[in-house]
């Protein structure tokens, strides 16, 4: 059997060796990794708010009466269904990112290092206040 | 008490099989018996040709990581009355070529440990006549977590992207090369930055996070792994806007 | 290969447009979505008429925070929805192609978000 060098960070090929073909379905397997996969799909839905937003951008924009039509389009219980759908994902979006994001950086206070659940709890405290800020906005306070 | 459990143990003979295949085995089950304990009793009264690695027994050698029902598990730390009376699934780690039974080869994990230059690099050694290099607690402190790793490999079977891309550095590999980026000791960070920053270093990794849920000796590799991603983007930025920054 | 080094040396920027992205999307989007997605078309809440919402879009700050809202998160998405194409369906090959639409998107949204919020009156 060659040893390993001369290789560059391959897996060397061993004919005897058996090897796991990965299933295009690996994500189905284990509970975690469909939660990981449905995590990284909440990305679609982002970009469908966007979409919408964007849309509504341009209704403004061609008068009074486009508005009314795109909020009348936003009535469709197609467009109601796909909201819910959307609203679900994104919070689930900001759940675990509020939840990981602690662990990308390394807070320390005076060399302790703070506790991650600290960290989110300021995150979550902090989404709750900037919400009720926008909504208070739009809401016409 | 005689009461027994049932172990599922893949076997492969690359002179014998196409791909493993499990076989059944009834050993004794004693309360406090884990799933290393029913595998010696195995090669010891059953079949005496299973093949596993082990060692130390007490979780700190790394030797015996394998899938337990699916999950990457130190089988010397894996008790068998968490899963009796259902039948124990036990396979090699995920991830890796198998070599035989519960064997797998670990050459590319070693190969990328060693591509991390896991050692203290310095610009200029101390003379010894100097003294030796202080640390304090606060400083060890930033880098003591990753420094725990024993090697024993959880972390890659249960990292996705290892799975999909092999080229990956993988978890344990980057925890330690932030090991020794984090300590106040090494002036090398440069020297492993290209290592990195490849698209089959740190920016592959898409923080799925399993590798943090498994690893017996809590390093939590996913947040050296973010950790450092978070580094080379500042890096980026300074070396961008702040092109005459000598460093 | 030339396109791989290049995409490396962005690499860093990208991630640092997804988390910026990611966090933008967190904060902001669920309340957004929430009020005009559900709450208002639904009649929970009164929505703002249109006079009222062309009041609050006369402050250029307003304008700021919306072209923030949406081209951050796109850029999130984009980077997300890259690796989500690259390990979920293993189609590495395709790696220009995604890369390109992926991020391709992202600009052309932020470009037309740009575009509304100079344009409207």
């Amino acid at each position: 059997m060659k040893s390993s060098g001369s290789a560059p960070g391959y897996t060397l090929n061993h004919p005897r060796w058996y090897r796991t073909r990965v299933s295009t379905y690996w994500w189905l397997k284990q509970w975690v990794y469909l939660k990981f996969v449905l995590r990284e799909l909440t990305s679609v839905f982002v970009a469908f708010f966007v979409v919408t937003t964007l849309l509504q951008l341009r209704a403004l924009s061609h008068g009074p009466q486009a508005y009314e039509n795109f909020q009348k389009w936003l009535q469709n219980p197609f467009v109601i269904a796909l909201n819910v759908v959307s609203f679900l994902f994104v919070v689930y979006h900001s759940v675990t990112w509020l939840s990981l994001a602690p662990r990308a950086m390394a807070v320390r206070i005076r060399g302790k290092r703070v506790p991650d659940l600290l960290i989110t709890g300021t995150n979550y405290a902090a989404w709750l206040v900037i919400s009720a800020v926008v909504a208070w906005f739009l809401l016409g306070g | 008490m005689s009461e027994k459990i049932t172990l599922e143990v893949a076997r492969y003979s690359p002179e014998r099989d196409a791909a493993p295949h499990l076989e059944t085995f009834e050993v004794p089950f004693r309360k406090d018996w884990v799933v290393l304990d029913a595998l010696n009793y195995i090669k010891d009264k059953t079949d005496g040709s299973l093949t596993y690695r082990w060692s130390c027994r007490m979780g700190i050698c790394g030797s015996c990581g394998m899938m337990v029902n699916g999950e990457p598990k130190l089988t010397c730390a894996t008790f068998l009355a968490d899963y009796a009376p259902a039948p124990v699934r036990v396979e090699p780690l995920r991830n890796f070529p198998v070599v035989r039974d519960l064997v797998i080869a670990m050459t590319d994990f070693m190969h990328k440990l060693k591509e991390m230059k896991p050692w203290l690099i310095r610009k200029e050694e101390k003379p010894l006549s100097e003294g030796e290099y202080l640390q304090t607690p606060e400083q060890l402190d930033t880098f003591k977590q990753f420094s725990m790793c024993i090697n024993c490999m959880l972390c890659y079977a249960a990292c996705p992207v290892y799975g999909l891309d092999p080229l990956f550095a993988g978890p344990a590999a980057i925890a330690l090369a932030q090991r020794y980026n984090l300590d106040s000791r090494d002036q090398g960070a440069k020297d492993r930055f290209p290592i990195l920053s490849q698209h089959e270093g740190i920016w592959g990794c898409t923080f799925v996070g399993e590798c943090t849920q498994v690893c017996p000796k809590h390093v939590d590799p996913a947040g050296a792994i973010q950790q450092y991603k978070l580094t080379a983007a500042l890096d980026w930025f300074k070396s961008v806007l702040l092109p005459w920054g000598g460093k | 290969m030339a396109d791989q080094k290049s995409e490396l040396r962005l690499e860093p920027l990208l991630w640092m447009l997804f988390s910026a992205g990611g966090v933008v999307a967190a904060f902001l989007i669920p309340v957004h979505l929430f009020l005009w997605g559900l709450a208002f078309p639904l009649g929970w809440l009164k929505a703002p008429g249109y006079l009222s919402t062309m009041a609050l879009l006369a402050h250029p700050l307003v304008r700021i925070y919306l072209f923030v809202l949406c081209s951050a998160p796109l850029f999130h998405a984009a980077h997300r929805f890259r690796y989500t194409l690259y390990d979920g369906l293993q189609i590495k090959h395709l790696n220009e192609v995604i890369n390109f639409s992926c991020y391709g998107g992202a600009v052309l949204g932020t470009a037309l978000a740009g575009y509304l919020l100079w344009t409207i009156p």
